[in-house]
């Protein structure tokens, strides 16, 4: 049996609008065990990409708890909540968000730099990431350079670089050819199956859902579905 | 230093702004490095001048002469160890253009009382040896590429006629201020030839015993000169300079308003410039704030890039000013002194720092400012 790794409990984000209180989220409660693959899925502006964002300690939820492999994030400080994401989360963008005059080896190293690993090491860690996802004969391409599929690579090798404890992922394919999208998610895959990653997906793309063990449904700030294993990835 | 790749990565990011930013700084740097030049050329004879000396000029004016009879009486003014004086002789040498000062110099006081100028024993003794004798600065040497013994005609404008001199000896400065563009004869040559006016000099310059007692010293002579046809006015060598710079008008005022303007501008080009950099790059750096680079580490990498930038444009712009004084005076004379100092080199990279630091502040506030979530929305 997996050990819990993720507890959310009883939590809500709201935006003031003017006069206008907006519920994005509203008494969410969710567990995530290690290891598991879970895509979130939904309409626009059901919240998931602000429960990701809240998951991932990017942002401050109104109420309720966010509890991370035992420590509530919920509590922290900005600058321990820094630091804990860069221990902790590593985030897949939709749009990769590579910085353009950084090589992909660059761009893998950023949160290396944060570590006390000596250049030696960073050197090791990024060949090694780039390996993972099959880009280690584009170490010194700039961004420009790769194709989008390639790109989104890069930017999975960033977010595991520095052996986080899980990996959010923004609609990772939402910006891809069905062909790259299936390459990404195989490789988001491979990372749960043999490298026994947590990985937590928000898409719109049904297709990209059922890579995932375990699809969790939202609609207007709250999940629906009761928690059923693969409740759309198996229909 | 593992982050320097990032900081100049960023820099190179649009290679036409950051160059256009470094060139604004260059340029600002180089009028700020050739203002401290001309500044330092106006105040040289303060900067130079001797706490122990004094100049006694006629009140009336300083074009007006004083009897050579009075160096005895300065002589025997309690508190004055010595005293000398020259004549302004304001010949021409070939053409208007190649100005020189030429003075006519007492010949038994002079090198004593001016130590700073350097002449060889044997030189000063070919000088006293032949009354057309000169000796010349080495920067005026080097001007004209004369040297000892060649024959220099002068065309006189005060003293009518034309003058002719031989090179006997060439002096140096003991520090980089010393001017050493001058060219002095003897006094008594000088009056030998004029035909009316004779037996007075230019001023006189007295050194006093005690620096304490100057402004007490110059009072007496004032005193003792009153109420006579030839009244002194008598100041310490450093104020006399500075009265001097003074009649050019306010040159300092003049040359801070000049680089306030120019800095404050640049100040607002780059704070602009910065604010557009950063604005550009707000999805980045919330990618970076997200994969866990904390605000203060966004906010100093902002402000190193203009720092850089700015060091960089005031190395630019303080190296070519000094390129520019190794060429020497431009004016042909006009400015002896013609050098930018360590100390304004220092102060122009500390106000490049200072401008970098500042306009990068701003933009870089509101980079470490920026919150992930709503940046990584924003695009």
């Amino acid at each position: 049996m997996s050990a819990r790794l993720i507890e959310v409990r009883g939590l809500g984000k709201t935006y003031q609008r003017g006069s206008e209180a907006l519920h994005v989220l509203r008494d969410l409660n969710l567990d995530v065990d290690a290891g598991e693959f879970v895509a979130f899925m939904g309409p626009s502006g059901s919240g998931k990409t602000t429960l990701l964002n809240l998951l991932g300690g990017l942002d401050l939820p109104s109420e309720g708890s966010i509890t991370v492999a035992g420590d509530e994030i919920t509590r922290m400080s900005g600058s321990r909540l820094t630091a804990w994401r860069a221990r902790h989360v590593g985030f897949v963008f939709q749009m990769y968000n590579l910085i353009p005059v950084l090589t992909a080896f660059q761009n893998v190293e950023l949160p290396l730099l944060l570590t006390h690993l000596s250049k030696t090491e960073r050197r090791r860690h990024v060949e090694t990431a780039l390996a993972v996802v099959g880009l280690d004969d584009r170490v010194h391409h700039y961004p420009r350079q790769l194709s989008g599929g390639q790109e989104q690579r890069v930017g999975i090798a960033r977010a595991i670089v520095a052996d986080p404890t899980f990996l959010l992922c923004d609609e990772p394919t939402g910006d891809l050819d069905r062909k790259s999208a299936d390459e990404v998610l195989d490789l988001l895959d491979r990372l749960v199956r043999e490298y026994g990653k947590t990985v937590l997906m928000v898409t719109h793309d049904p297709l990209a859902a059922k890579h995932a063990r375990l699809v969790r449904h939202m609609e207007k700030g709250a999940l629906v579905d009761g928690g059923g294993l693969g409740s759309l990835a198996d229909g | 230093m593992k982050y320097t790749r990032l900081i100049v990565a960023n820099l190179f990011r649009k290679k036409t702004r950051t160059a256009l930013t470094v060139g604004s700084f260059a340029v600002a740097l180089f009028l700020f490095g050739l203002l401290q030049v001309l500044h330092g050329a106006f105040s040289q004879g303060v900067e130079v001048a001797g706490a122990d000396r004094l100049v006694v000029v006629n009140r009336v004016s300083i074009i007006q002469p004083l009897p050579l009879a009075y160096r005895d009486r300065l002589l025997r003014t309690p508190g004055v160890a010595h005293a000398t004086f020259a004549n302004w002789f304001g010949g021409v040498y070939q053409d208007e253009k190649n100005f020189f000062p030429q003075f006519a110099i007492d010949t038994q006081g002079y090198r004593q009382m001016f130590s700073e100028f350097v002449v060889d024993d044997d030189h000063w003794r070919a000088f006293l040896a032949d009354k057309e004798g000169a000796i010349i600065g080495e920067s005026l040497a080097a001007r004209f590429n004369w040297k000892v013994g060649d024959r220099i005609p002068i065309r006189g404008t005060i003293f009518p006629g034309n003058w002719e001199f031989n090179v006997r000896g060439i002096y140096r400065g003991q520090r980089i201020q010393d001017d050493t563009m001058q060219f002095w004869f003897r006094w008594d040559y000088l009056d030998e030839r004029k035909t009316t006016r004779k037996g007075i000099v230019g001023w006189y310059t007295v050194r006093v015993a005690n620096p304490d007692d100057a402004t007490t010293v110059a009072k007496v002579i004032d005193e003792q000169f009153a109420n006579s046809p030839f009244e002194t006015k008598t100041d310490t060598e450093k104020a006399f300079a500075a009265g001097f710079v003074k009649q050019m008008g306010n040159i300092q005022l003049l040359m801070m308003t000049v680089g306030g303007v120019v800095f404050f501008t640049l100040l607002l080009v780059t704070g602009n410039t910065m604010a557009i950099a950063v604005r550009e790059r707000t999805r980045e750096l919330a990618v970076l704030k997200a994969v866990g680079f904390s605000d203060i580490f966004v906010l100093a990498m902002v402000i190193a890039e203009t720092v850089v930038v700015a060091l960089a444009g005031g190395a630019i712009g303080l190296g070519l000013a000094k390129l520019l004084t190794l060429r020497g005076d431009p004016t042909g004379g006009l400015l002896p002194f013609f050098y930018l100092s360590p100390g304004a080199v220092a102060l122009g990279f500390a106000l490049s720092l200072a401008v970098g630091l500042i306009a990068g502040f701003l933009p870089a506030l509101s980079a470490g400012r920026l919150r992930v979530v709503d940046a990584l929305r924003r695009v």
